[in-house]
Parts: structure tokens; sequence; C-alpha cells
């Protein structure tokens, strides 16, 4: 009796875990296994939306949502949305995100990002329903 | 005299057709695929033809500064990318101002207002001339005839 119910929450356990399980992200978890903080959704939007030195901001290509597709503020280049709920091949490769932060930090913020700063700005865009 | 000009012209025109067949040669050529993935993140992957290749170099050398932005690559894929374009390009004519395939002597003779109006850079559909294929349909495939360009408003 006691081994049957034992098991029966085992198995709810898992159906509660599994679409969490499916929802979350290997790059983002790897950033907070580094910061062991949480992240905030409200901080990576206002990080997508800060003007830096250069007044480019990410919104100025990704347009002001990140399941839009944008569009680069020189070259005129599409680029695909960044939002994994529209387009799933965002957040897979974790070399390719590194890349991107290291240069579109530097050329938004004219910095480079935070490990912090990294998960919330992932946070958020993961958030864009 | 008359002998020497007409040797001249024989070939300058010599020149001409050789430099022609250098041109199409390299449209044909196959750009390396990392290459073509990485310049083409932001605008076409430029023919290994447009620039000398010390102009290349330091271009390649300065990716985190590459026209106002910073366009970085990880070791192993710019080391591939610039050993393929060494490799493919020639030491031919003068390095441009900045490195800018489009202050090169070619590029402004092409370009100039007795071929398009000066309006046509500004407009949206264009807005750099760096964006060859606002006109030059076909260029992310090599295809620069003139055959193939298509204005847009």
């Amino acid at each position: 009796m006691f081994s049957t119910f034992r098991l029966s929450h085992l198995l709810a356990c898992l159906a509660l875990a599994a679409p969490l399980m499916a929802s979350a992200n290997p790059i983002l978890d790897g950033y907070k296994a580094e910061t062991k903080g949480t992240f905030s959704a409200a901080a990576g939007e206002k990080i997508y939306h800060t003007v830096g030195p250069k007044q480019l901001a990410c919104a100025s290509c990704h347009t002001d949502s990140p399941k839009n597709v944008g569009k680069h503020a020189k070259t005129n280049k599409t680029i695909d949305p960044m939002a994994p709920s529209v387009n799933a091949k965002r957040f897979t490769d974790a070399a390719n995100v590194e890349k991107w932060f290291k240069r579109n930090c530097n050329d938004a913020l004219g910095r480079a990002c935070t490990t912090q700063e990294k998960g919330d700005f992932m946070t958020y865009v993961l958030s864009v329903k | 005299m008359a002998q020497f000009k007409t040797l001249t012209f024989g070939l300058m025109l010599l020149g001409c057709s050789a430099l022609a067949l250098a041109e199409e040669g390299n449209s044909r050529l196959k750009l390396n695929p990392k290459m073509t993935q990485e310049c083409s993140a932001c605008h076409i992957a430029y023919r290994p033809n447009f620039l000398p290749t010390s102009s290349w170099k330091q271009v390649m050398g300065a990716l985190d500064k590459h026209f106002g932005t910073d366009a970085s690559l990880p070791a192993a894929d710019h080391k591939e990318v610039t050993d393929w374009i060494v490799a493919h390009s020639q030491e031919i004519g003068t390095p441009p101002p900045d490195n800018r395939i489009t202050r090169s002597f070619w590029f402004t003779r092409k370009h100039g207002t007795n071929h398009i109006k000066a309006d046509v850079w500004s407009r949206d559909s264009v807005k750099s001339p760096a964006n060859c294929q606002a006109c030059h349909v076909n260029a992310a495939q090599g295809d620069f005839n003139e055959h193939n360009i298509r204005i847009p408003r």
C-alpha cells in the first residue's frame, strides 16, 4: 500500500516536472549555475530597450518585440525573430549565443554584459510568447 | 610610333580581357561555407576579388571594430575565414581608403552619377552602397552581371 502510494506520488511529480523540464533552457541553466542567483524577465526587458552610447539598443535592430522579424540598422539585412516561441533555432547553440552576446553587448551597451545580465535577457526573451 | 601605339592598344585590350576573364572566374568561385555563413549574418559575403589581400588582412585583423560594429569571431572560425580569403584574393590595385570596397577605384567608377542617380543610395530599399543585393539581385551568388540589375524604388 505504502509503496503504491509512493509510486503514484512519483508519477505525479514527473507529470508536473516534465513540462517544466521541456521549457528549461540548458544555456540559461549554465548562466544560472554561474551566478547562483535568480534571473528577472523585467530586468531583461529593461536591457532590451536600453539605448547605449552609440544610440543603439537591442530594439534598434530586433524591433520593439523579440517576436518580430528585425532589420539590421546599418545594412538593412533581415533578422529572424529572436524569441524561441516563434523561432525554435534561437538559444540552442551556446557558442553562438556567446558570440552574439559579445558582439551586441559591445554595440548596444558599449561594454561586455555580465552573466547576470545575459541570464535576465534570456529569461525575458524566453518569456515572450 | 604608330606601330608602338598599335602595340600599346593591343596590350591594353589583352589586359582588359585578362581582367574580365579573371573576374568571370572569380564569380564562379564557390565561397568557403564558414565565410558565407558568418559574413552573411549581417551582409552578403563579399567576393575575395573585391579587395586586395592586404586590405582583407586588415579587415580580418580588426573584426571587433568592423565599420562601427563588433563582428568578432571565435578563434577557430576567424582563422578558417582569414586563411581562405587570403588564399583566394590577390594583391591587385591600391588598397581603398579604410579598406572600404565602396571606395575602390572600380566601384566608384561603376557607380558614379552617370550610372546611378544620387538619391538611389538613400532610399529605404537600398540604404547603403554596401547593400549590393538591393540592385544586383543575385549578388549573394556572385552574379554582378549588369543585365541582372534591378534598381528598387
